[in-house]
């Protein structure tokens, strides 16, 4: 008798999750203040979650631009298209690649720290200790990690488009010779500044919200325990790559 | 806003019973603690100690009874008015709970910044006065990191009066202390009582130092107040609860073990249910 009511219950769960989730957003922005204090916070998370994660966005800008541009190279070349490399790179990085994998990379490098920083403050009666002293952590503690996020990932966006197109050169121009004119006019060609680079960065902007809600999200649920924060920083990532990569697919089809 | 019935008490609970997953915690609890003075509440581990902290400073709700700290019943309290009520409140917490990213004097300064539109020169001398009180004014610019458990409890203890609270409250100040850290927190306990003219409330159950430092004492134990009074009183009473409290009695009204089936019945059937 009891397993319908269990089956339900369990199918329910990730409802459930998600409206708090959902619920816990909508109250880090209602209760949104810029303050001296609130703005300086912020640019100190900008630091830790945006400087920080530069080295491996730049690192992994580069490779994923260098092993693209290879690829499509060689795809390219057997029909004598290879001049159409850096349009196929240009546009694959700015309307997809770029935002979607350094959310990613931003869930993994910021986003688990975050998740960690906060379950531990919790563990360690930080939250406990604003809360008492009338300081409301909600404002103290997430506002400024959501806005750092939300600035950051549509910056590092850029510099990992920047970085791949740099890879692309690398491999196309250096090593195959690719003329750098045509290189860089079939991007000024095929690329729309609004519908394919606007897109993109519309697309990052929302990324940013999501990794950096989720990350805040996991660690302000997370278990007081160091089982509890290691779990939570592990959803963190696997969380926001789903979301990431589900909202990508539903708005590249709205954008098309 | 009612007004207190009794002048002399600073925090009065009445009737409270508190539940919490559950189980209950607190049963028709009522004591008051009065004004001016260091009160202890005691009793054994689980007795419900902290549950009396959480209730004062309103981080949990009675499910039945009241909360009155001076004219102010506490259970009603929200939002603004909470905050209010809180920045007349000074609490430490038992592992001190320092922001690990702020130094100590950012940590000390941090309330005055929030709450208060003094200028940075004021709130830094304001800083290096509770520093010097607790005896790390040295220490202003070193991390909680960089600090021993007792020392960042005495930098927790500054940022707990930074706003020269009515109320302290103290949960388990002594425990894990060495005895130089665990002296000084009691002398520091007693000077900053004096020096603020404030109300101390602390949560322990070091008997030894409760004889040295506080005015009055409350004992909880099996969801309700057992006995209360001076220390001197409650260390000669004759109740086997506060008896075997008071002397550390490994037999008495509570038990050793925790509540099992026959030990030989387990042994031989192989298994620990």
């Amino acid at each position: 008798m009891n397993t319908p009511i269990r089956s339900g219950s369990g199918m329910l769960t990730p409802v459930r999750n998600m409206g708090r989730a959902l619920v816990f957003l909508f109250k880090a922005i209602l209760r949104m203040r810029a303050t001296r204090l609130q703005v300086a916070e912020t640019l100190r998370q900008l630091y830790f979650a945006g400087v920080r994660s530069l080295v491996i966005i730049v690192t992994c800008g580069f490779f994923v631009g260098l092993v693209l541009t290879l690829q499509s190279y060689d795809a390219l070349a057997r029909f004598g298209a290879a001049d159409a490399t850096s349009t196929l790179l240009a546009l694959s990085l700015f309307r997809e690649l770029g935002p979607v994998l350094t959310a990613i990379l931003f869930a993994g490098r910021a986003g688990t720290s975050i998740t960690a920083e906060i379950g531990l403050m919790r563990a360690t009666e930080q939250l406990d200790a604003l809360d008492l002293m009338a300081i409301d952590p909600m404002e103290r503690i997430v506002q400024p990690r959501l806005i750092a996020g939300l600035i950051a990932v549509p910056a590092l966006v850029v510099v990992f488009n920047v970085m791949a197109l740099l890879g692309g050169v690398v491999y196309a121009v250096f090593l195959m010779g690719t003329d750098p004119i045509v290189f860089w006019g079939n991007i000024q060609n095929a690329v729309e500044l609004g519908r394919d680079f606007g897109h993109g960065m519309g697309k990052s902007v929302v990324f940013g919200l999501v990794a950096s809600w989720l990350a805040v999200y996991f660690g302000w649920t997370a278990k007081p325990t160091g089982e509890g924060v290691a779990l939570a920083t592990t959803q963190t990532v696997i969380a926001t790559a789903i979301v990431v990569l589900f909202l990508d697919f539903v708005m590249s089809a709205l954008m098309l | 806003m009612t007004s207190s019935p009794d002048n002399t008490a600073a925090v009065q609970l009445r009737d409270i019973t508190v539940r919490l997953g559950g189980r209950t915690v607190l049963e028709n609890l009522s004591l008051d603690i009065p004004r001016g003075k260091v009160t202890a509440v005691m009793g054994p581990s689980g007795a419900g100690k902290t549950t009396v902290l959480r209730l004062i400073t309103r981080q949990i709700r009675p499910d039945a009874g009241s909360v009155q700290v001076g004219d102010v019943k506490v259970e009603r309290l929200k939002g603004r008015e909470l905050g209010r009520f809180r920045r007349n409140l000074g609490v430490l917490l038992q592992n001190g709970a320092l922001f690990t990213d702020l130094t100590c004097f950012d940590n000390v300064a941090l309330p005055l910044r929030e709450h208060t539109q003094l200028p940075e020169a004021l709130i830094r001398r304001l800083v290096l006065i509770k520093l010097q009180t607790v005896g790390l004014r040295g220490a202003a610019e070193m991390y909680p990191r960089e600090l021993s458990g007792g020392m960042n409890r005495r930098v927790a203890m500054a940022r707990a009066m930074a706003l020269d609270p009515d109320i302290m409250l103290y949960d388990e100040p002594f425990a894990g202390l060495d005895p130089i850290s665990l002296g000084v927190s009691l002398r520091l306990i007693r000077e900053i009582n004096h020096a603020q003219q404030s109300t101390s409330i602390v949560i322990t159950h070091d008997v030894e130092e409760v004889a040295q430092l506080a005015d009055f004492c409350h004992i909880i134990a099996n969801r309700k107040l057992i006995a209360s009074g001076p220390p001197a009183e409650l260390h000669d009473s004759e109740h086997p609860l506060v008896r075997q409290f008071m002397r550390g009695e490994p037999d008495g009204p509570v038990a050793f073990h925790y509540p099992a089936g026959d030990l030989a019945e387990q042994m031989l059937a192989g298994r620990t249910q």
